[in-house]
């Protein structure tokens, strides 16, 4: 079965979506999916653990051999990637169940997991697959389940939501399978190892050069990158919050990592910031985004929304990374990638109960909650300050990298970008624990949020404080990562 | 028990310390009993690590690493058992002090004080006995967070200003200044471990020195050097035991302290001295020394004052460390101590005078001395030391600052340190002066002293200030070490 695991990691949920949508009920789907995401939890870590030992792990569907046969190949990167999906889904899945009782209803619980299942499936093989036309697929199925699942919101306002973000959503896969188009043409395949062979000696072509504007542009639409993210806040706020959790984790946390795979494997580094001005396109996106996203969400009413902004924010910290073109931006951009992950699925989880006990996420369903829902709120701080970057969070432990590689670099101005974002980030936060504090609760009688959604909730928040603290794991792997990737290592 | 064990429980105390009086919030005696057990053993266990330092035993211990050439670690040297054994020794003064102060103001939410109390000395110890600057960094950061709730702690509309002053301020700096001047030697040095002599030598140029400097003086608004003092005055809100220990001992001296271990263990004093223009940062301390003290003169508000002169004597210690001669090095040092004994009587006077007679204005004050003639002598007292008016701890320190001016004929120090006394006893004196000598003239209410718990602790606090003028051997035996034996 070890040999397997590559592709069980994906198999798993794509096996168990139409048994879901078949069941009836609303304990029968979500006990199945809960099972399913932790044995692919199980699954990557034990691939993790497998790539640390053998540094990649390659695997023929089928038994075929590339370019003849879809491969699956893993490295660090996508390893890293891969325990941050599911372990986000299998903290989601078990908090859904009160959450989508209220929120979707009992009727519609089989098709929301399906959906469910088929998002986590979907982000999955983007990360695992070594085939750019097999990415595209698993895109889309993300997509498409993505769409329905906003729908699903309890807002009607969820359907213009997950309309517009249909339309933004369909022309970033147009645009990415155009380029991908392009590609084969030129180089007669899609494997990612074989073509980043053969483009080294076609990059002066302005075919080539076209195919990775239009790969790039697709996928920055796809990660939200500043001025590409107008489909964002409205997604995630009119979603259920068990979606805008697993979306605001791990969504585009998967087009951040294809974006990195194709500029440092699959271009390589040279062509993408030597040939092309990727740096000089990136950077200048990436510090308006962060400057004007924070500054947005700081006079956000709904607390869900302010976060959506705040997530185009971390985007672009972590496309500064990127930008950078380092070892170790590289490194601060994957550490990102994970930690913030960590920290907006906890914070949105958060919201979800205060939603499921409160009935809205404005401010004014935040006054007094530190009262009447402690422990709620007290995550919701922890997670603030890691949002923030406080020391013992994992907050600090991306930005002390990600300084440090301006640093490096001598970037003092993007290292002032980045201090502001963070001090945005006090205000906007500090503006909900203000509310939290020593506002005045609507109705004092409200109780606890249930255990069922505590527990997971403090399970990332301590996931949180953990990595920020033991970063020996991620700092490690990330480091390593970025050297696989700076070499082109994982497909020479 | 080794010293090293003690300096593991030194750190764990307040933090079980919390715990505990979280969880025996409900019976207040238990809990204020279970407050003093603390603060005792954490005292005890600092004077155990003490021992160990003058022994000479092996102290120090890292928990874990964070990245290459950093972790979480902890040791000690002869300034941080000093600022360890200041916070943890007046805690227990404080402790008794709060317990009357709480009481007799009906403070809402005693318990979430109690232990915010115990968590806030919980970062002024791990700030105390850090070993490199990232330890500090985070401590420094506990520290912040830990007092946020006990600056709101009224929780009306004007705390709340406060608070965000507070918080806005000290997180701002630590952020934007502080955090990557860290990252920046770190990246230079490839270590953040406080080495004597410094680190940075070889390592940076000195021309770009002269902008890490800045970064950390700002950086530490802690230290409340002008513009990055307003957080200071803003922290004035919270109850009165807050500011005598933290706002005017554990969080201020954590900023100084920081300062010196930087000059001391980051720069190397050799080296900052190679650095052009060093001398801006003694120049920024003596003009907030002068300015605050201005200022001081035209406040109302005895508490306010206070945060004034505070500002203006942390900056005393700030030019005394930038000015980089061994003697200034000491007084700096010792000044933390010398201070921490006046400022805190004088904050407890001022709270022994608003829960016995509701007065918080200096015009109010006419006559005061003969209803509460305790509290009124021990304001005399804190006020001449900062004045610096021997038999008090605060000429001791003067003393050392104003040697050190000499020895680098350095006259600016000297001149400010002149018009500094003349000012300090232009608002000190006149209070004293009227409390005794005038009639009263505004009576609120019918009162003689405050509580025995509160005039026991702030006679304690003043006795300690006349001592430490008699009785400072030690400590200055201790400090001497920083620069390498007496000079």
């Amino acid at each position: 079965m070890l040999m397997h695991l590559p592709v069980l990691v994906v198999l798993a949920p794509l096996l168990a979506a139409p048994v879901v949508a078949l069941t009836r009920g609303a304990i029968w789907p979500w006990l199945l999916s809960t099972l399913v995401s932790w044995f692919s939890l199980l699954c990557a870590v034990l691939l993790l653990i497998q790539v640390q030992q053998q540094g990649l792990v390659i695997y023929t569907m089928g038994g075929w051999e590339a370019p003849w046969g879809i491969e699956y190949r893993i490295d660090f990167a996508n390893a890293l990637l891969l325990v941050l999906i599911t372990g986000l889904a299998s903290v989601v899945m078990p908090y859904a169940r009160l959450s989508v009782e209220q929120e979707v209803g009992a009727e519609r619980s089989p098709m929301f997991y399906a959906a469910l299942l088929l998002l986590s499936l979907g982000l999955s093989g983007m990360a695992a697959t070594g085939d750019a036309f097999n990415v595209f697929v698993f895109l889309e199925i993300s997509s498409l389940a993505t769409y329905t699942l906003i729908a699903m919101g309890r807002d009607r306002r969820a359907l213009t939501a997950s309309f517009s973000y249909l339309v933004m959503g369909t022309i970033g896969g147009t645009f990415y399978l155009i380029g991908i188009g392009l590609l084969y043409v030129m180089t007669g395949t899609l494997n990612m190892a074989d073509l980043a062979e053969r483009l080294p000696a076609i990059s002066d072509s302005s075919t080539v050069r076209t195919g990775f504007a239009f790969i790039v542009t697709g996928i920055c639409l796809k990660l939200a990158l500043f001025p590409l993210h107008l489909w964002l806040p409205n997604a995630y706020t009119y979603s259920p919050s068990a979606v805008t959790a697993l979306l605001g984790a791990t969504a585009t946390k998967v087009a951040i990592y294809i974006l990195i795979r194709f500029v440092f494997t699959v271009f390589g580094p040279e062509f993408s910031f030597g040939a092309e001005p990727l740096a000089e396109v990136l950077i200048p996106l990436a510090v308006i985004g962060l400057l004007s996203a924070s500054t947005v969400s700081i006079g956000q009413p709904n607390i869900k929304r302010m976060l959506a902004y705040s997530s185009v924010a971390q985007i672009g910290y972590i496309v500064l990374g990127i930008a950078m073109g380092t070892a170790m931006g590289l490194t601060a951009a994957l550490l990102h990638m994970f930690n913030h992950g960590l920290m907006k699925g906890a914070l949105f989880m958060t919201l979800g109960a205060v939603a499921y006990r409160m009935g809205g996420t404005n401010l004014s369903d935040m006054q007094g909650l530190a009262k009447t829902m402690p422990l709620t709120f007290w995550a919701f701080v922890i997670g603030g300050l890691s949002l923030i970057g406080v020391p013992l969070t994992v907050g600090f432990v991306s930005k002390w990298h990600l300084i440090l590689a301006a640093v490096e670099l001598g970037w003092w101005p993007i290292v002032i970008a980045i201090l502001v974002g963070s001090m945005l980030a006090v205000v906007y936060v500090g503006r909900v624990v203000e509310a939290g504090f020593f506002g005045e609760a609507k109705d004092p009688t409200r109780r606890e949020a249930p255990a069922s959604l505590l527990i997971p909730i403090w399970v990332l928040i301590f996931a949180n404080i953990y990595f920020g603290i033991d970063t020996r794991l991620t700092v490690d792997i990330a480091e390593a990562a970025a050297a696989q990737l700076m070499a082109g290592g994982s497909v020479r | 028990m080794t010293a090293n064990t003690a300096l593991i429980l030194a750190l764990l105390t307040p933090l079980l310390g919390a715990l505990m009086i979280g969880l025996t919030g409900r019976w207040p005696n238990l809990r204020e009993t279970v407050t003093i057990i603390t603060a005792v053993s954490l005292f005890a266990l600092v004077i155990r690590v003490l021992l160990g330092l003058n022994a000479g035993e092996d102290i120090g211990f890292e928990l874990f690493t964070v990245m290459s050439g950093v972790g979480i670690a902890f040791n000690t040297e002869p300034l941080s058992i000093l600022f360890a054994m200041i916070a943890s020794g007046l805690w227990i003064v404080t402790s008794v002090y709060a317990f009357g102060y709480m009481r007799s103001t009906n403070e809402i939410n005693q318990t979430r004080f109690y232990v915010c109390f115990a968590i806030a000395l919980f970062g002024a110890m791990g700030v105390a006995f850090s070993a490199n600057l990232l330890t500090l960094f985070i401590f420094y950061e506990v520290l912040t967070l830990s007092t946020y709730p006990l600056v709101t702690h009224k929780g009306d509309a004007k705390a709340k200003a406060g608070g965000r002053t507070y918080l806005g301020i000290l997180m701002t700096t630590s952020i934007v200044f502080l955090l990557p001047a860290i990252i920046w030697v770190y990246s230079v040095a490839g270590t953040l471990d406080f080495t004597p002599g410094g680190i940075l030598e070889g390592n940076l140029a000195a021309g770009s020195a002269t902008l890490l400097l800045m970064l950390f003086l700002f950086g530490v608004a802690k230290a409340a050097v002008m513009p990055v003092h307003k957080w200071l005055p803003a922290a004035m809100v919270a109850p009165t035991p807050v500011s005598a220990l933290l706002h005017a001992v554990a969080v201020v001296k954590a900023g100084v302290f920081t300062l010196i271990k930087v000059v001391i263990y980051i720069f190397g004093t050799d080296y900052l001295a190679e650095v052009p223009y060093e001398s801006i940062a003694v120049y920024l301390a003596g003009f907030t020394v002068v300015a605050a003290s201005c200022v001081a003169i035209r406040q109302t508000n005895i508490k306010r004052l206070l945060a004034y002169s505070t500002i203006s004597q942390l900056s005393y210690i700030v030019m005394a460390t930038m000015a980089l001669a061994p003697f200034s090095e000491i007084g700096a040092a010792i000044h933390i101590a010398s201070h921490a004994f006046g400022k805190i009587t004088l904050f407890f006077t001022a709270g022994a005078i608003y829960v016995a007679s509701k007065k918080t204005e200096i015009t109010q004050l006419n006559g005061i001395g003969w209803r509460m003639p305790y509290t009124m002598v021990a304001f005399a007292i804190g006020a001449l030391s900062m004045i610096g008016v021997p038999p008090t701890a605060g000429f001791v320190s003067k003393w050392f600052i104003i040697a050190g001016a000499f020895q680098l004929d350095n006259y600016f120090v000297l001149v400010v340190l002149v018009i500094s006394t003349a000012l300090n006893a232009a608002y000190f004196l006149p209070i004293i002066f009227n409390a005794f000598f005038k009639p009263e003239d505004v009576k609120l209410k019918e009162h003689g002293e405050a509580p025995p718990s509160m005039v026991i602790a702030l006679c304690f606090t003043a006795s300690l200030t006349l001592l430490f003028f008699f009785f400072n051997g030690p400590v200055l035996d201790l400090e001497t070490q920083l620069v390498g034996g007496m000079p």
